[in-house]
């Protein structure tokens, strides 16, 4: 008998709504992320990317609707599922007087791991993402970039199989942020999947294979990234989609000489 | 320009109180706190015209100086600044610097503090109506000295702010508040000689303390009704002096600030190896006790926490001790369990949104909470028993050991209780990490002292099993109640401890998310 589990997709998301008082953050959100794809979540600032992020990886309970994780529930079977999900959250502070080793054995422990496999992983991680050097300062001294980094390295330690990262490239060096896409990739390739949002078309047109386009908490576009942007790039398509560009230089005054 | 900035900090403080109601309260209530302490200060000052002119002088010397100790000083011990309008902030901004010395004096001035502050001080030529000449003399010294507290507050937020951003001056801060914890008892052994003869001290203190800054001004009046011209000019010119060096210490600091905005980029030493992480289990409990206890000795903040309690034991020691009775002493145990076992009521809070890792990892509320339980007892468990031992030693009253340990060690195990259920559940607004910790929000330290309050009575409610047995023990001299009152301390405290671990886990593992939520809010 096949495994019901290895057929479920990798992230699914019905009818997912949030509201923060008066303002629906969220509005009846339906997504599906297949497995083993490079999944990019795109929109306009507050358009609900983070709130439907953090309602999928059990960090913010949703007013409505269902999220599993590779079929399981998640509000449901919260201890499981996270066991399964990692996760950058977006605009959170980190434990920031620990050193970059100390948060990231943190961070395993936490998830119960044995200590021995905590201090392997945390040593590959910390090479892996060009940290070793600073693993003894504290990561309140940490670059914005490094940050991110370490961040990450917090996010992948237990291994999971579903990583959801919220503007992982923020404010990561060009250079750094290559070699964390080569890592992506190669975590997809294995099998896993990766779920990003982020405000860069181009990058989310070359790295992503699925996209979708959210805006006002709600999904105006989602397929593969091919299907969605068809014949235009991705960042006119989005534009078309969302709207509210406006043409003009500006008044008078802005323009020098 | 002044006026502009001035609207800025009312409009920020309405924008705050708008957000939360609770907030409003809060500061109503303070408000009428403030009132009534104003009353109380002009009543009496009122009434000290019909003293003798020596008390009148001390009274207004050694009150006066402490109002400015208190506001240049306080902040240091607790969260008082209010940095409404942060300059830091204004950095960007091309304001000239004496535009912005100005505009900060006069919104400290018109803060609720700074008003009954400045009310209470020219209040002080209340004393000397009945020779008007001086009470002109006396309402102008008041001026100069209130705004000598606003400045001299001013002052210390600006300097500060330099300072607590280099992390060795707060890992340096954080012993020097310990030590003074470990000192406690022999500390108020030499402090209770001095103060014994107190009364008949107090004037001259007052002569002494008025050839100081902070006391100068406030002299002036008395000097003048002990018909002494000369003291009265010296003593105007130093309190005069000590506001314009204030002034120009304050701008040079805010200068400073201003070029160099305090975002700290002070490397700090590298530290090899996982430090508490290797000494702790290497379970999900040992971790977040490692994490808490290296937040501890790191965090200013948790400094912050710690200052009171050498503290509050010498105000109980000043009250009671001074009259000669060295039985006082025998509250400081209790009463450092009681400050210890609350010290981690706002751990969470402190967290601030860091504890979204907590809830990513799907660590277990109890977990949690005994990880936090655990690194506090680290030191908190010998510190009461050190001090307890100490103060029956010092007062030398060995026949009451057992019953005031199964008191404290009580107090202690029942305050993580309620600790361990409150922050499960609440956030508090309290300084974020890396922020000035000396920095409180308007109202925002209030609803933190009313659910304090609220769990302050609770505890005295859950530690009464074994109060009565000792207090019974105490009366009638029978050991054998001490020794019981031990046994219930320890075991009542116990149950209570996993009782309110197991509650306030369970909390936090069904409602985490709204608790992350509110630590958002926070934020």
């Amino acid at each position: 008998m096949p495994d019901v589990n290895s057929l479920s997709p990798a992230l699914e998301i019905s009818g997912l709504t949030k509201r923060f008082g008066d303002k629906l953050a969220v509005n009846s959100v339906d997504l599906v992320v297949p497995r083993g794809s490079f999944f990019g979540l795109v929109g306009p600032n507050g358009a609900g990317k983070t709130t439907t992020l953090s309602m999928a990886t059990g960090l913010l309970r949703p007013d409505s609707g269902t999220v599993s994780v590779h079929g399981t529930d998640v509000w449901t079977h919260l201890v499981e599922s996270k066991r399964r999900i990692g996760v950058l959250s977006d605009g959170v502070r980190l434990f920031d007087r620990l050193t970059g080793l100390q948060l990231v054995t943190y961070a395993g422990l936490l998830s119960g791991m044995e200590r021995t496999v905590v201090a392997e992983r945390a040593a590959d991680l910390l090479e892996l993402f060009d940290l070793d050097a600073a693993s003894g300062t504290l990561v309140v001294d940490y670059s914005a970039g490094m940050t991110k980094k370490i961040a990450l390295a917090c996010a992948l330690i237990h291994a999971p199989q579903v990583l959801v990262l919220d503007e992982p490239f923020e404010s990561v060096d060009p250079v750094s942020g290559a070699n964390i896409r080569d890592i992506l990739h190669g975590f997809v390739e294995s099998g896993g999947t990766v779920i990003v949002s982020s405000h860069a078309m181009d990058l989310v047109q070359r790295m992503c294979d699925h996209v979708a386009v959210i805006a006002d908490g709600r999904v105006l576009a989602s397929g593969t990234t091919d299907e969605v942007r068809g014949a235009s790039t991705l960042e006119d398509r989005f534009v078309e989609l969302v709207g509210g560009r406006r043409r003009g230089k500006g008044p008078e005054w802005l323009r020098i000489s | 320009m002044v006026a502009h900035l001035i609207r800025l900090r009312f409009r920020l403080l309405a924008n705050a109180l708008s957000r939360s109601p609770w907030q409003a309260v809060a500061v109503i209530l303070g408000t009428m706190y403030g009132l009534f302490m104003l009353m109380l200060a002009v009543v009496g000052l009122f009434t000290l015209s019909f003293a003798p002119d020596t008390l009148a002088r001390t009274t207004v010397v050694l009150g006066g100086a402490l109002l400015i100790l208190g506001w240049t000083v306080l902040p240091l011990l607790s969260s008082g600044i209010d940095e409404t309008v942060d300059p830091a902030k204004l950095a960007t901004f091309p304001i000239p610097i004496n535009t912005l010395v100005l505009a900060l004096t006069v919104s400290g001035i018109l803060g609720v503090p700074g008003i009954i502050t400045s009310l209470a001080a020219l209040a002080t030529s209340l004393v000397w109506w009945q020779t008007p000449l001086i009470g002109i003399v006396a309402l102008l010294c008041g001026a100069i000295g209130a705004l000598t507290c606003v400045v001299g507050s001013r002052m210390l937020a600006a300097l500060t702010v330099r300072i607590s951003s280099g992390r060795r001056a707060r890992e340096a801060k954080t012993v020097l508040i310990l030590i003074p914890l470990i000192l406690l008892g022999p500390a108020i052994l030499a402090v209770s000689a001095l103060f014994r003869e107190l009364r008949t001290v107090l004037p001259t203190i007052a002569d002494v303390v008025a050839w100081t800054p902070i006391g100068a001004i406030w002299a002036v009046p008395g000097d003048l009704a002990f018909g002494n011209p000369g003291a009265a000019a010296i003593h105007g010119l130093i309190g005069v002096a000590t506001l314009v060096g204030s002034i120009l210490v304050w701008r040079w600091a805010l200068d400073r600030a201003l070029e160099r905005p305090a975002t700290a980029t002070s490397v700090g030493a590298t530290r090899r190896g996982l430090g508490w992480f290797r000494v702790f289990s290497g379970t999900p409990t040992g971790a977040v006790a490692a994490r808490a206890l290296t937040y501890w000795l790191r965090d200013p903040r948790y400094a912050q926490s710690l200052i009171s309690v050498p503290l509050v034991p010498a105000l109980v020691f000043f009250y009671t001790g001074a009259s000669g009775d060295l039985s006082g002493l025998l509250f400081v145990g209790p009463v450092v369990a009681v400050l210890l076992g609350m010290s981690i009521y706002t751990d969470v809070s402190y967290d601030n949104t860091a504890f979204s890792l907590h809830l990513q990892t799907g660590v277990s509320g109890r977990a949690d909470r005994w990880g936090r339980v655990i690194a506090v007892s680290v030191f908190a468990v010998p510190s009461t028993i050190i001090i307890t031992v100490a103060s029956v030693w010092v007062s030398d009253s060995w026949e009451r050991l057992a019953g005031l340990l199964g008191v404290s060690l009580g107090v202690l195990l029942t305050g993580f209780a309620l600790s361990s259920l409150v922050s499960g559940r609440f956030a508090f607004s309290v300084p974020a990490p890396g922020e000035n910790p000396f920095k409180s929000r308007p109202g925002g330290g209030f609803t933190l002292m009313l659910s304090m309050f609220a769990s302050w009575t609770a505890l005295a409610v859950l530690a009464l099993p074994e109060m009565i047995l000792a207090l019974i023990g105490f009366a009638t001299g029978n050991a054998l109640l001490g020794w019981l009152a031990l046994g219930t301390g320890i075991l009542v405290g116990s149950v209570l401890l996993i009782v309110g671990v197991r509650v306030g886990g369970a909390l936090l593992d069904s409602r985490g998310p709204e608790l992350l939520v509110q630590l958002q809010r926070q934020k």
